[in-house]
């Protein structure tokens, strides 16, 4: 254990993002119990104000903390990380299992399936869905995770399917061994670190989509901070306090950066064959 | 007569293939009598690997089918039995260990747990008891500090002690019948050597059958009490190994032991067998041996021979049998 996390940190892609992430999730984890202010508390007299002691990151139109508000932003990123990808894993790892076992026909409505959703300009679709449902983080998240659905399937049927192919597939059959207990012991087990690493680099997606669409007004709500929210709130005001969109902005691209870099790092060391190839 | 273990009896497998129709396995029969060990020789494509898979239902399909045969198990035909079935007799009754032990283990699951796995489907035991008895099963083919091993994944060993782990898997389940498909092809001298041993005092001490799939005379030489010779999917030979070695009838299994090599003999070129082995999806009138053996005559071409006995418990697939002057004396 200790030999594999030496491994990993000697990787610096993947130092770098995990240092970077791990700042995202403990800004996160500490707003759930302590911010410097509430987020969501307008205090007209210190509007748009620049980075202060009082606030290290200035204060917006309302004079709500910025500190805070991308504290508590950052558990909204991360939410939206996780139950996206949630939604693309489960129902694209099932999908791209059975066409990786079944092959033949179910193989090509599943793949048929998800090169429908991949023709579809994927931002546009999140807008119209969205649009259509009405405008929540809640259908935010169920847009983004819809398309990552064949991002997942066709992932783990590639992959399902070399592994179908070992020789220890043959003789755990020769064992006597079931063929759904082997899609699930000798299968899975088999395809965990591409998911991983595809997990992580969607995760940072999702991040980037979900400002996307709350900066179009079609993810989270008012007074509910999203960094993309907070964005678009800012556009307004660039000229008076340019603070308002940096520190938003920054935070986007820092937690898109963090797990990206994750996601790379975890693949160079968790499959070495992909680095030759670079 | 002893009541066989498995008996096969005309058994085909094609494989349907862009070339057309490849018959990988065309009317085999033999037997394995219970507690023998039963040598299946050949080269490469001849259908030893084919005949073995489908005793355990093993031949993917498409493209594989079986064309007609029966393959008898304890009164059974395992070719009608149904998946459930089989599933319980695979690892359980007969096992199989393959020819590479790099790829034939799972490289993300610890040794202790691939052992166990078998115990853990068959006999339903607890993982902690099938991981005990996976151990006293490591320890019995002698893998050394066993306990240590338990958690060690399949990379961290070497090919012998995969192989070995290989056996213990196929072995946990105590099976009455051991297939083994070109067990030790992978492996340096020294170690199949080991390995073999290994594989015939624990036949030996379980009572089981044992099948060993080969192209290599001196492993059949260490081990085998009686020998299965196919070429291009039919048995050409069939006899007791002394007879194999000291008086081989058909010409192609005298080509395979002149293309042996012999301590004591090493001036010159080794013997081969020249020509190829026909390609399967062709229709082939005649013997299929003819082209390349130094015996044929007219009737070799025109019509297949069939299985000739040649003695009790000995048969081979020539015409010489019937045209014993046919044979050239110094080829």
């Amino acid at each position: 254990m200790r030999r594999l996390l030496k491994r990993f940190f000697s990787n610096l892609n993947f130092s770098l993002g995990f240092v970077l992430s791990f700042v995202v999730v403990a800004m996160a984890l500490v707003s759930l119990v302590w911010t410097p202010y509430n987020p969501n508390r307008m205090n007209p007299r210190d509007r748009l104000q620049g980075p202060s002691i009082s606030h290290p990151l200035g204060t917006d139109q309302y004079g709500r903390d910025t500190l805070s508000r991308v504290m508590t932003g950052a558990v909204n990123s991360i939410i939206v990380g996780l139950v996206t990808v949630a939604i693309g894993l489960t129902v694209g790892v099932l999908l791209g299992l059975a066409a990786a076992y079944y092959g033949r026909f179910v193989d090509e409505a599943i793949m048929r399936f998800s090169d429908l959703l991949f023709a579809f300009p994927a931002v546009l679709t999140a807008i119209l869905i969205t649009s259509v449902l009405g405008p929540s983080m809640i259908n935010a998240m169920l847009a983004i995770g819809v398309f990552y659905i064949p991002i997942f399937a066709r992932l783990t049927r590639a992959v399902a399917q070399g592994v179908w192919q070992q020789e220890f597939v043959t003789a755990a059959r020769a064992s006597g061994i079931g063929e759904w207990a082997i899609t699930r012991r000798h299968i899975l087990p088999n395809i965990l670190s591409p998911l991983l690493i595809q997990g992580t680099i969607q995760f940072a997606v999702a991040i980037l989509a979900e400002a996307g669409l709350s900066y179009l007004g079609l993810g989270t709500q008012p007074p509910n901070a999203s960094w993309g929210r907070m964005l678009n709130e800012a556009q307004t005001f660039m000229n008076l306090s340019p603070w308002m969109a940096i520190f938003p902005g920054v935070a986007i691209a820092w937690a898109v950066l963090g797990f990206n870099l994750l996601g790379d790092g975890l693949r160079d060391t968790l499959d070495p064959r992909m680095v030759k190839v670079r | 007569m002893t009541q066989s273990l498995l008996e096969i009896k005309d058994l085909s497998v094609y494989f349907d293939v862009p070339e057309g129709v490849a018959r990988a396995v065309d009317g085999v029969s033999f037997n394995v009598l219970p507690g023998e060990t039963l040598a299946l020789v050949g080269e490469s494509g001849c259908g030893k690997s084919v005949t073995s898979m489908s005793i355990l239902g093993l031949i993917p399909s498409p493209p594989g089918r079986i064309e007609r045969g029966r393959i008898i198990y304890s009164g059974r035909n395992l070719l009608e039995e149904k998946e459930e079935h089989l599933r319980r007799i695979r690892g359980n009754e007969i096992s199989m260990i393959f020819q590479e032990p790099m790829t034939s283990l799972n490289p993300v699951l610890s040794i202790g747990r691939q052992v166990a796995e078998p115990l853990m489907v068959h006999r339903g035991l607890s993982r902690e008891d099938a991981t005990a008895e996976a151990l006293s099963w490591l320890e019995r083919v002698r893998i050394p500090a066993a306990a240590k091993r338990l958690e060690d994944y399949p990379h961290q060993l070497s090919g012998g002690m995969r192989q070995r782990v290989m056996i213990a898997m196929a072995l946990v389940c105590q099976p009455r019948l051991l297939i083994a498909d070109e067990p030790t092809t992978a492996l340096d001298v020294t170690i199949q050597a080991q390995v073999l041993t290994l594989m015939h005092s624990l036949k030996e001490e379980l009572g089981m059958a044992l099948m060993l799939i080969t192209h290599d005379l001196g492993v059949v030489a260490q081990v085998a009490r009686r020998v299965v010779v196919m070429y291009a999917g039919q048995v050409v030979e069939e006899a007791p190994v002394a007879d194999i070695f000291d008086n081989p009838f058909h010409p192609y299994t005298q080509g395979l032991l002149r293309s042996m090599p012999r301590l004591g003999q090493n001036k010159g070129r080794l013997a081969e067998i020249p020509g190829t082995v026909p390609v399967l999806t062709e229709t082939i009138a005649g013997c299929r041996f003819a082209p390349r053996c130094a015996h044929q005559f007219d009737r070799c071409r025109i019509e297949a021979p069939p299985l000739f006995e040649i003695a009790d418990g000995r048969r081979a697939r020539c015409w010489l049998k019937r045209y014993p002057d046919r044979r050239k004396a110094h080829v």
